[in-house]
């Protein structure tokens, strides 16, 4: 098994686009919704991934 | 004011246990099994690339064990069942002698993380199977 080593934010924006997948696939009760509701739980978790990163920055200046 | 809803009654566990039984055996299994092709590869894709990742960055594998406090304990267990919901991928991992020792550093923490959530989304494919399989959910 290859080793891979990511940063952060990779290890983060691949984290948020497995479990949006998941999200969008078990919520919904149709493909548009599902597609819907998987997009804007990646759009939440990119914000959220932002706004963290941002708090942590500032908080430490 | 809400209407109170009746509960449904469970239907027998020969409609849904194989179903969820093959969801949590294979991500993903249990919507093949229920002819949800396209949502069956999307779990599949999504659960065994996020536990591969995990595995990728040498996350460590938590084992029942008692903590020094109720917190260690709890995060050991929890971490284990997380782990197990994985089916196959996690008993294929224990049984070709995957063991990696809790290290220090963010990847290595990123994979245990990744390795547990794994599991954790697998449960939420097996309640999905449940319900299309028990007539809740198309």
């Amino acid at each position: 098994m290859p080793k891979v080593s990511l940063s952060h934010f990779e290890a983060a924006l691949l984290f948020a686009f497995f479990t949006s997948i998941v999200f969008g696939v078990v919520s919904k009760t149709n493909d548009r919704d599902r597609l819907r509701y998987g997009l804007y739980c990646f759009a939440w978790f990119l914000a959220a991934l932002f706004g963290l990163g941002w708090l942590m920055f500032l908080g430490h200046r | 004011m809400c209407a109170l809803r009746a509960k449904e009654p469970l239907p027998p566990a020969n409609v849904w246990g194989p179903a969820v039984a093959l969801a949590w055996l294979i991500p993903g299994g249990g919507h093949f099994l229920l002819k949800r092709y396209g949502r069956a590869g999307l779990l599949a894709f999504a659960i065994t690339g996020m536990y591969l990742f995990g595995l990728m960055m040498r996350g460590y594998l938590f084992h029942p064990v008692k903590g020094p406090d109720f917190l260690s304990t709890l995060m050991n267990y929890g971490g284990f069942v997380g782990n197990v919901c994985a089916g196959v991928l996690y008993l294929l991992t224990v049984w070709l002698g995957y063991s990696q020792p809790e290290a220090p550093g963010a990847v290595h923490d990123y994979g245990a993380k990744f390795l547990v959530t794994a599991g954790l989304l697998n449960i939420l494919a097996m309640v999905d199977a449940f319900e299309i399989a028990a007539g809740r959910k198309d």
